[in-house]
């Protein structure tokens, strides 16, 4: 057979790479990425345009990957396994963001972000944190029920901590969560989005330019800072601000949600969860939640900048790299028995936010957010239960920007 | 053991001070790591190892 066949022949074979869960088993990242991590952790599969990048499933190939400086997150370069049509039509006009930026403009950029998400400055917001948090359950329990969970506690919790350290005026919060949810639900149209989003920058920059004649102790008056000192240019600063809130917003959102449909699905671990005091416990408890719903499933995009050989694959420069963060955090290796959800197993090496240089900025203030919430709530509600059968919960379709679930009735 | 940071690949996650916050620390300013204590006594070792292997940038290496 001429070579041509041959690579025909096993390209038809190809694994098609998409989100697509097991509906009976939505928490569960789809059985054939699984079943790929069990002989092909490295291999070539097919994707929506009909490209064949490189899909990498391992835990320890992906860190390799991640990690790669061969390895770019360049959306510009011809050959980068885009997600969907959209993404592959706008992507010449993106700009350069903390994003698709390597190396340098990477740490330039990044560097004027990460001031206020450290971890000692998390942990002195857990006080916050938890009182927001106690208010919104004083709420939600105050009022009628069922209620949806989603917009009562999941929401609202990361929407005011995102506008409290930008530095959002407690008296525009309403605009604010509004658009801000707006702009990341996959049931709006893109015109609805596109308008939401004008709207929310244009906003943003009028408070950048507040700022700037009155500085405040908040991350927008930081930008306005740099914006004085010629470090940022006012749209730069904005872009910078719209990619905090979204970032911090639908992720946190769908794990406060998504993992109360865990754990209600398992009543042993709730049981257990309810029992632990010590802080560091609850922390390990939360990343394995982290872990086992990995919601940012669609999957890291890469390129690969020059041709090197990768466990056993020859990648060339402009092959396309897909990571797809649940196959990592299932992957037996590293997690045994992945299928389990065991909150005290030790779970902290798990891939939900990334991986290497891009692994997420937010990290600290979502695990807090979690730690907080999943260490309140089912004790201050021992009886919070589905108010539909879980059948009935509408799994958010496999293109959103995390995997969730829409709303989740819930009473007590 | 002996520990080494390296600043200039640090991408100030916070994962080191989550997991060994008497080792660890981040600079006020941007967040890059703060070696606290350059020889951790063993009781901590077991936490350090932790960090070093849940730096997503690789900049802790440890010299036992
Ligand atoms: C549970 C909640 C969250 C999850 C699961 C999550 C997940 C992720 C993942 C997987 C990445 C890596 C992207 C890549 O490799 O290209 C990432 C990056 C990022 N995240 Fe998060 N995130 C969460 C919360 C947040 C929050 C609260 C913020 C901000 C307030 C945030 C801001 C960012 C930013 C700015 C990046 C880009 C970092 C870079 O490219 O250097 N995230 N996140």
């Amino acid at each position: 057979m001429a070579e041509s066949d041959t690579r025909q022949a096993t390209e038809e074979r190809l694994y098609f790479y998409q989100d697509d869960r097991d509906t009976t088993c939505p928490f569960a990242p789809p059985p054939g990425l699984r079943a790929l991590n069990d002989h092909a952790p490295v291999t070539r599969a097919r994707i929506w345009d009909g490209s064949t990048p490189w899909l990498v499933t391992g835990h320890a190939a992906q860190r390799a990957i991640l990690s790669d400086p061969r390895v770019s997150s360049n959306d510009k370069l011809a050959g980068f396994p885009y997600p969907n049509k959209a993404m592959a039509e706008t992507a010449h006009h993106h700009p350069l963001t903390i994003f698709n930026a390597d190396g340098a403009d990477h740490t330039r950029i990044r560097r004027m972000m990460t001031r206020p998400f450290t971890r000692p400055r998390m942990e002195a917001l857990r006080p916050q944190i938890q009182q927001f948090t106690d208010e919104l359950i004083d709420t939600m329990l105050a009022g009628p029920k069922p209620v949806d969970l989603m917009h009562a506690l999941s929401l609202p919790l990361p929407s005011l901590m995102i506008c409290a350290l930008l530095g959002v005026p407690y008296e525009d919060h309403d605009f604010f969560q509004e658009h801000a949810s707006f702009a990341t639900r996959s049931d709006k149209t893109t015109e609805e989005q596109q308008a939401a989003n004008q709207a929310l920058g244009g906003y943003l920059a009028g408070l950048l330019q507040k700022k700037m004649g009155e500085p405040t102790e908040d991350v927008l008056s930081d930008f306005a800072t740099r914006i004085k000192d010629g470090d940022l240019t006012l749209p730069e600063a904005t872009l910078l601000s719209m990619i905090l809130l979204i970032a911090g917003h639908e992720t946190s959102a769908n794990m406060i949600t998504l993992g109360t449909a865990l754990l209600l699905d398992n009543p042993g671990q709730l049981a257990r969860l309810r029992e632990i005091d010590d802080t560091r416990d609850v922390a390990n408890a939360v990343d394995e939640i982290l872990r086992y719903l990995t919601v940012a499933t669609f999957g890291q995009r890469r390129i690969a900048a020059e041709d090197f050989t990768f466990e056993g694959a020859d990648i060339k420069a402009g092959d396309g790299i897909i990571v797809p963060l649940p196959a990592g955090n299932w992957d037996p290796e590293a997690f045994p028995e992945p299928e389990k959800l065991d909150l005290t197993r030790k779970a902290n090496h798990h891939h939900a936010f990334g991986w290497g240089i891009h692994q997420c900025l937010g990290q600290q203030l979502a695990r807090i957010e979690l730690q907080v919430v999943f260490g309140t709530l089912y004790r201050r509600v021992p009886t919070l239960r589905l108010a539909v059968e879980r059948d009935a919960l509408a799994f958010r379709p496999a293109d959103a920007l995390a995997f969730g679930i829409g709303e989740l009735p819930v009473t007590w | 053991m002996k520990v080494v940071v390296d600043e200039e690949k640090c991408v100030a996650a916070g994962q080191c001070v989550a997991a060994a916050m008497d080792v660890f620390d981040q600079r006020e300013e941007d967040g890059i790591v703060v070696l606290l204590d350059e020889n951790p006594p063993a009781a901590l070792a077991e936490d350090v190892r932790n960090a070093a292997a849940v730096c997503p940038a690789l900049a802790i290496r440890i010299e036992e």
